[in-house]
């Protein structure tokens, strides 16, 4: 039978400390199912520029910037004016991944494939809010760290 | 701000601190080189979200998943995968994953109205037990009840079925997928006699048009929509037809936009098949061929409480009835639908229907038709279905690449499980019935049970079941992967109610505290996705498998190991009827884990043959193979039977095969000679569902919603998803990322109609209808632009629960709600 190498990751391990409660359901913060809170006010949306690490290489990386009213349409697609190979000299924005040049047989094309025109569809802004709940995804990096610190006796 | 300066001079202090001899941090070694570290075990995995089946290549390292991306090998996605997909690595590591079986409790002993307190799987089970034993001594099966899921993986869903409906006798169980695709099926078994598209993806890269009823693919089905914007944007000459009641994102790819009054989509479909008709486009040799004509019943109702006004007024109640009739019968019958009563009634210009019913009627023009929620979950959908299937049918454009009548699905095992396992309440595997008595006997054959063993009654539906829970007929309840409090229609009148009743005992398995947890009196910590071996089935028949990769967390197990394990507690002759054992004494004092499980057939495979390289935690913990075991045997129902499917092992090599699997090779088209093995030499055309080999052109008029617009309530209101989000939000919402993408569910508003309010976009509101009601926030200029008279609130988000506002009316026949349709009021709060 096989088994996991499995290390021990002991800063990791869930601990709930649960004590006897009546609402158990995270999202809703305490308001009981049959009442309603008074809903948050509308998030404004992240406009810094600045870049969010990914969580992983194949991330799609997040937009750090308004779209509002942003035209993606049969017509125009306004993200490629500031984001196309052509244009990045101009607007410094980086340009978009050369997988986005590759069609269904991965084979590169004159330019961004169709498969890959609606860039919204992978790529959201990011609200100024607090999460609802904690998430305890770590990435690879902090992964190996903590696989290379001594082993203290994990299965 | 970090500036690149700050990063440079970061690098220095390290350089420096090497000079110096000091221990390096492990931050400045900045590129990791070696192998056994960077390394990364890769594995396939179907993704965990709709029903597009996207394969995903998932990485592990130390037991935690680290990385995902869409997987290049696998014929559906080729690579890419929409926002959620691409955070699925976040899904299981929510910070409130739960870890122990939670019951309520008062001085340290169950009690309805104590609090949740931790116990152990002995505790929660033993008190399950008890409950079921009382229940099923007083009341008989019917006294229980169950709800799976489309998320349910096929040997969960299969071990679901065969515990209710062979076990305990009871065929009260129900999928959530009764609330998404129960429409679709009846559609397909009226027309076709055989469920699921006869049609497949590849039709996405042959068609030139697309017509969408009622889908918004850009935000539901992103990577089946990549697919349509390669095709239309790559060859100029295809054109894409969008028709909703409001305006979505799919519009920004739709060459002809049509927004239609709600319910009037019946009144286009006979119109186009008129305009066929009259324009002599019909294809007289196909429709000669393979289909007959029947009349459908009408005035059959909406699907309430027998005792509600609109449901005693129905001359038909219910009724699926039709009779023959010829085409002469049925072109007069849809004459009256012209184009300008079509124009009239669903206040699209008549050019523009002109124009989408030209794509269908030429006959150069292949065409694919899409649909899900905005045509399943209708009142009338399974008409709806029926009549998208007869413009087809009359044209003659199926079965072949590009001309493809479609039906997606919302739920990543929708057809995998709900519907090919059979895990509604009238149904066994393979498309068989609890109420054919040859259905039932192969099924009780092939399981090894008694003749007699099951139930022949019609058990209780999504909706139903919240009656019946409110009404105390069901006292004991098991959800299980899915989160009906917050996805059932009318929560506050008929689901709430039901389950705070303080007769009935109700469990859920989740990985999370959902707002059904909430509701429940015991709560079972579930492994979630790669927690645990798994096959999904996607909307193009493609079943697919994973392996294991990482371990659940704390005591959490599968739905399935709950199941089979929760059968150990309970013998024959507790749940069976004397007159069954007398008939069959072999099978007194059986547990019924060995009646179910160690069958000889279900425990056949040895846990040898479990992967090399992965974990299996059910089959280590019972000794055998468990879901190989579980697969073959459920293979024999659909293997010879038009439903194949390949031998378990293939699977877990292959991006997924499309039954019928024959010969070790998949169908792409079912029903049309030299793709289908079903159909016989010289045919060309066989729709082997119906015994007559033809399909069935269905008459249906048009039928008003059971609840409209009025003076009080003067706004439509429809419900939906959102690109970010998946279904309730149980996994989504637990992405940072996600959650911030779209924080919370706002009503989508005309901007005329928020001035006429005096409210503008951020105004607190109270949306209600005569059911209950909701606090929300005006968005007028969100991605959806429903016209005057309509708002869309999305149901992802827990503390907007707008399931408390709709309407409980379903299709009569598919028993599927609408929750696309009902009247509401918005009122301004505060000022």
């Amino acid at each position: 039978m096989k088994r996991y190498l499995f290390l021990s990751l002991p800063a990791l391990i869930v601990v709930t400390a649960v004590v006897a409660q009546e609402q158990v359901a995270t999202f809703r913060q305490g308001t009981p199912l049959h009442e309603n809170a008074t809903p948050p006010a509308i998030a404004k949306v992240n406009n810094s520029d600045l870049r969010q690490t990914r969580n992983y290489p194949e991330q799609p990386p997040l937009i750090p910037h308004k779209i509002d009213g942003y035209q993606i349409d049969v017509h125009v697609n306004q993200c490629l004016q500031c984001h196309s190979r052509a244009a990045t000299e101009v607007s410094q924005a980086p340009m978009v991944s050369i997988t986005h040049f590759m069609n269904r047989e991965n084979q590169f094309l004159t330019s961004v494939t169709p498969r890959r025109y609606f860039c919204n569809q992978c790529h959201v802004t990011q609200g100024q809010v607090r999460e609802l709940v904690g998430n305890q995804f770590i990435d690879v990096d902090t992964v190996l760290d903590i696989a290379r610190q001594p082993q203290d006796g994990g299965d | 701000m970090i500036s690149r300066r700050d990063v440079i001079k970061a690098q220095a202090v390290a350089a420096a601190a090497a000079a110096a001899g000091l221990p390096v941090p492990v931050a400045a070694q900045n590129l990791v080189t070696d192998a056994s570290l960077t390394e990364l075990k890769w594995s396939k995995a179907p993704c965990r979200f709709c029903g597009t089946g996207c394969s995903i290549m998932v990485a592990t390292k130390a037991g935690r998943v680290v990385a995902s991306h869409g997987d290049a090998k696998a014929e559906v996605n080729r690579g890419l995968n929409c926002v959620k997909g691409y955070f699925l690595s976040k899904i299981m590591y929510g910070s409130d994953r739960l870890t122990q079986p939670l019951m309520r409790k008062t001085n340290g002993v169950y009690d309805k109205n104590g609090n949740f307190e931790p116990v152990s799987w002995d505790e929660a089970f033993d008190t399950m037990a008890a409950k079921w034993k009382e229940t099923l001594a007083k009341k008989g099966p019917q006294g229980i009840g169950m709800f799976g899921s489309g998320q349910w993986t096929v040997f969960e869903g299969y071990a679901g079925v065969k515990l209710m409906k062979a076990g305990f006798r009871s065929n009260n169980i129900d999928p959530n997928a009764r609330h998404c695709m129960a429409s679709a099926v009846v559609g397909f078994m009226r027309t076709f006699g055989i469920d699921e598209p006869m049609g497949c993806y590849d039709d996405f890269e042959a068609a030139d048009a697309f017509i969408l009823w009622g889908s918004n693919m850009a935000e539901m089905h992103p990577i089946l929509w990549t697919r349509i914007a390669d095709r239309r944007f790559s060859h100029p000459h295809v054109q894409v037809a969008v028709l909703s009641t409001f305006k979505h994102r799919s519009f920004d790819l739709a060459d002809i936009p049509a927004i239609f009054t709600p319910q009037t989509d019946m009144v286009i479909l006979n119109y186009i098949a008129n305009h066929i008709i009259q324009s002599g486009a019909v294809n007289k040799e196909f429709v000669a061929k393979h289909v007959n004509f029947r009349l459908g019943a009408t005035d059959i109702g909406y699907g309430l409480r027998d005792e509600n006004p609109l449901q005693m007024a129905a001359a038909n109640p219910n009724s699926g009835a039709s009779e023959p009739m010829t085409f002469e019968d049925f072109a007069e019958f849809v004459a009256p639908y012209t184009l300008e009563k079509a124009e009239e009634m669903s206040g699209v210009p008549a050019a523009t229907l002109e124009k989408i019913a030209a794509l269908y009627a030429d006959p150069d023009t292949k065409v694919m038709s899409l649909w899900t929620m905005g045509v399943n979950q209708h009142t009338r959908g399974v008409w709806v279905n029926n009549m998208i299937y007869n413009i087809h049918l009359l044209t003659g454009k199926i079965s072949t690449p590009g001309n493809s009548p479609f039906s997606l699905t919302g739920q990543p095992s929708a057809c995998g499980t709900a519907r090919e396992v059979g895990t509604f309440s009238h149904r066994l595997p393979a498309d068989l019935v609890v109420t054919n008595p040859e259905h039932r006997a192969h099924a009780e054959d092939i399981w090894k049970v008694p003749p007699g063993t099951v139930p022949d009654w019609v058990g209780a539906h999504a909706v139903e079941q919240n009656r019946q829970l409110k009404d105390g007929k069901i006292n004991c309840y098991w959800v299980q992967v899915n989160n009906n409090m917050q996805a059932a229609p009318n929560i506050m009148e008929e689901g709430l109610p039901g389950y705070r009743n303080p007769e009935n005992f109700i469990v859920v398995s989740d990985a999370y505290p959902t707002v059904t947890a909430e509701a429940a009196d015991l709560i079972l910590p579930a492994a979630m996705w790669v927690e645990k071996e798994g096959a999904y089935g996607n909307a193009e028949r493609r079943t697919q498998f994973w392996h294991q990769l990482v371990n659940a967390p704390g005591e959490s197990k599968s739905d399935l190991w709950q199941l089979m394990e929760f059968s150990k507690r309970f013998t024959t002759d507790e749940v069976w009827p004397s007159e069954l054992l007398d008939s069959s004494p072999e099978f007194r004092g059986k547990t019924l884990f060995e009646v179910l499980f160690e069958n000889g057939k279900v425990d056949a495979f040895p846990l040898e043959q479990t992967a090399e390289d992965y974990a299996n935690h059910e089959s280590e913990d019972y000794g055998f193979y468990v879901q190989k075991g579980l697969f073959e045997e459920y293979a024999e129902f659909g293997r010879g039977h038009g439903h194949d499917l390949a031998p378990f092992d293939r699977y877990h090599e292959e991006r997924g095969l499309r039954w019928p699997v024959v010969d070790g090779k998949e169908t792409l088209w079912r029903f049309k000679e030299g793709s289908d093995p079903y159909v016989s030499a010289g045919a060309d055309f066989e729709f082997y569902g119906h015994k007559d080999g033809k399909a069935r052109i269905f008459a249906l008029p048009y039928e008003a919603p059971p609840e409209v617009p009025d003076e009080e309530y003067p706004f439509w209101l429809s419900t939906g998803r959102v690109l970010e989000h998946w279904h309730s939000g149980s996994m989504t919402q637990r992405v940072p990322e996600l959650h911030k993408a779209i924080p919370d569910a706002l009503v989508y508003m005309h901007p005329d109609d928020a001035t006429a309010l005096g409210v503008r976009r951020g105004s607190e509101v109270k949306l209600s209808s005569r059911r209950g009601f909701i606090l929300s926030r005006i968005e007028t200029r969100g991605r959806n632009k429903p016209p005057q008279g309509l708002v869309f609130v999305p149901w992802f988000d827990a503390r907007q629960l707008i399931n408390k506002v709709t309407l409980d009316a379903t299709d009569p026949l598919s028993k599927q709600t609408d929750f696309k349709k009902c009247a509401v009021k918005i009122e301004p709060v505060g000022a």
